[in-house]
């Protein structure tokens, strides 16, 4: 008898095991955003939108409808959904490169106009599916294929901080959160606010989630999982970085 | 709330933009995604004035890029959406339009082609053709009128509403800068008064019931594993967009059954051009009148035909010979010669017209 893991309801089983690398985070991440959906009940109405690059092997990971659209543009792809059926539940999923280098235009208007989708990010801290280039969000010193002897930030800046950029934009109303795959449980939590925000009608919402790039990072289960939970979070901290209503309760 | 913009036909004096914003509202047209570049910008201003009174909706973009995927984004949610755009705007909108062609998306686009290449001018030209027609990665497998007068914007604005989601190819309506911009006479009218069928849209997601329990998930991409998955998916596009040539191609033409020359032209300069064939016709002169308005597909058939009979075929266009580029292509082996009359980024006169086919004859 094969004991089958544990898997959100939402997700396809017949798409299963998926095609992320061994150790991949994408895999947390979307099992996180699959049990969110399961816990609010919204599979008959979530729009699930990906971009090219890794997340693009999500495109049939969920009884839900999906679209699979370009490089940094699932943001707007999404917010076109949105705004022509504002019933529909709409989660942009993108990697760092399409969110932060891309995208990023897209995602820094989404977040002024405050649009009321889910952008649900996964940070591995390289391009992945193109072969492990320098992203945007490259650690000071970590060696990719742009950036052979280790990132020069005198040369090419540091990383992206993405979660506090889009909490600087957004007004009243956004929710923005960092969770990483070393705690899932928090980060299922960050994303079921970061729904429940879009379902409230609230405004924009923006989960970053730290996640494991072994195939590109050359690392072993054990390095993995020591830059993932070590290393990124001196860069990344992992918190909520704006909850709606705590500009009125800091006023007070 | 009133539902209609136009009850009842009646005679008008607009601007192209204007006339598009009102045929849009007259087909449907339930959501704009746009972007501001001059010469399309009116479309967006009397769109926005008009669409609160219609409970039809708008959306300024970041970008080009923005304005084409939210448009995108808005046709997969069932909506009549569309955008419309111009010289370097166009160039940005070839990657949506791009998906839109690999999903077979039933978008609308208006192109008011301005100078180029890059910035070049806001004004005018017609060097936007091969952009439009062929533009983005992959075949090229659209549907593009390009219309000559204030008439012409409204109808064909209005058709091409329902040819995109009847056939489901990206669809587009190339003006250019002085149609955008002039003042014409037209008349309006209410399609459904004139017989004119909408064919409704529909949603891709967000269909009732839950994916997986009550249906089947839409799960759309642009992606695909290996070549042959892609070839295969390919043939498919290429047989519809085949089968579906014959129903959408377009043309105008006369007095070519004996036309020792034959002025081929499309949009705003056939105007010129027709005004020259019908002067030169009644000093006796034999030549002949062809204006493709489907520039995509061509009515590459009758071409043929025209490079059999006629002796020289004179392509008159505001561009270095985009236009003529689609022409020879299409006819390949036939007999006439081949002349051209080319002004790039400049309007065309019946006078220079007129005068290059006396030098030719």
């Amino acid at each position: 008898m094969s004991i089958q893991p544990p898997m959100p309801k939402c997700w396809r089983v017949e798409t299963k095991p998926h095609k992320f690398c061994p150790g991949c985070g994408h895999g947390l991440v979307l099992k996180a955003l699959g049990e969110a959906i399961d816990e609010l009940g919204i599979q008959d109405r979530v729009v699930f939108g990906c971009d090219i690059g890794c997340s693009l092997l999500a495109w049939d990971f969920f009884n839900v409808d999906s679209i699979q659209t370009h490089h940094g543009r699932t943001t707007p792809v999404m917010t076109g959904v949105k705004r022509a059926n504002p019933d529909l539940i709409c989660v942009a999923y993108m990697g760092d490169g399409g969110g932060y280098a891309i995208g990023s235009q897209h995602l820094v208007n989404a977040a002024a106009r405050n649009e009321k989708i889910t952008v649900l990010l996964a940070l591995n801290t390289v391009y992945a599916m193109t072969g492990g280039q320098m992203a945007p969000t490259t650690m000071p010193g970590q060696k990719a294929e742009t950036s052979p002897y280790g990132r020069d930030p005198e040369l090419t800046g540091y990383p992206t901080q993405g979660p506090e950029m889009v909490a600087a934009i957004c007004r009243e109303g956004a929710y923005v959160a960092r969770g990483t795959t070393a705690n899932l449980k928090q980060l299922k939590n960050y994303i079921k606010k970061a729904l429940q925000n879009q379902m409230d009608g609230n405004g924009f919402s923006f989960v970053e989630a730290l996640a494991a790039c072994p195939t590109n990072w050359r690392t072993n289960a054990e390095k993995t999982w020591n830059f993932v939970e070590k290393e990124m979070p001196k860069y990344f901290k992992v918190g909520e970085k704006k909850v709606p209503g705590a500009e009125q309760r800091e006023g007070q | 709330m009133p539902d209609k913009l136009i009850t009842e036909e009646k005679r008008v004096f607009m601007t192209g933009n204007e006339v598009v914003a009102w045929a849009a509202m007259a087909a449907g047209a339930e959501i704009m995604y746009g972007y501001p570049i001059t010469p399309q910008n009116e479309i967006m201003h009397y769109w926005t004035r008009l669409a609160p009174k219609y409970n039809r909706r708008f959306l300024q973009t970041e970008d080009e890029l923005s304005a084409g995927f939210t448009t995108l984004g808005g046709v997969m949610a069932g909506r009549k959406a569309f955008t419309a755009t111009a010289g370097p705007g166009n160039t940005l909108m070839q990657e949506p339009l791009s998906m839109a062609e690999a999903m077979r998306l039933p978008t609308v686009t208006i192109i008011q082609q301005r100078g180029g290449p890059s910035t070049a001018t806001v004004i005018y030209s017609q060097q936007e053709v091969t952009m439009t027609t062929f533009g983005g990665n992959g075949e090229g497998l659209r549907i593009v009128y390009s219309t000559a007068n204030h008439q012409e914007l409204f109808d064909y604005t209005i058709k091409a509403f329902n040819v995109a989601w009847k056939y489901r190819f990206p669809t587009f309506i190339l003006g250019d800068g002085y149609q955008a911009k002039m003042r014409e006479s037209l008349t309006i009218y209410d399609p459904e008064q004139r017989g004119i069928e909408f064919v409704p849209a529909e949603p891709f997601v967000g269909k009732p019931g839950t994916p997986g329990v009550d249906r089947e998930p839409g799960h759309y991409r642009n992606t695909y594993n290996v070549e042959e998955e892609l070839y295969d998916v390919l043939q498919e596009f290429f047989a519809d967009y085949e089968k579906m040539v014959p129903e959408v191609v377009e043309y105008h033409s006369f007095d070519t059954e004996d036309a020792d020359v034959v002025v081929l032209s499309h949009g705003v300069v056939s105007r010129g051009a027709k005004e020259a064939v019908e002067i030169l016709r009644k000093e006796g002169k034999k030549v002949g009148y062809f204006r493709p308005i489907t520039l995509r597909p061509l009515p590459e058939k009758e071409l043929k035909e025209l490079a059999t009979k006629a002796k020289k075929l004179l392509v008159v266009e505001s561009a270095q010979g985009q236009f003529g580029k689609l022409i020879k292509n299409a006819i390949y082996g036939g007999t006439a010669e081949f002349l051209t009359l080319y002004k790039p980024g400049v309007g065309i006169t019946t006078e220079e017209i007129i005068s290059r086919v006396e030098e030719i004859l």
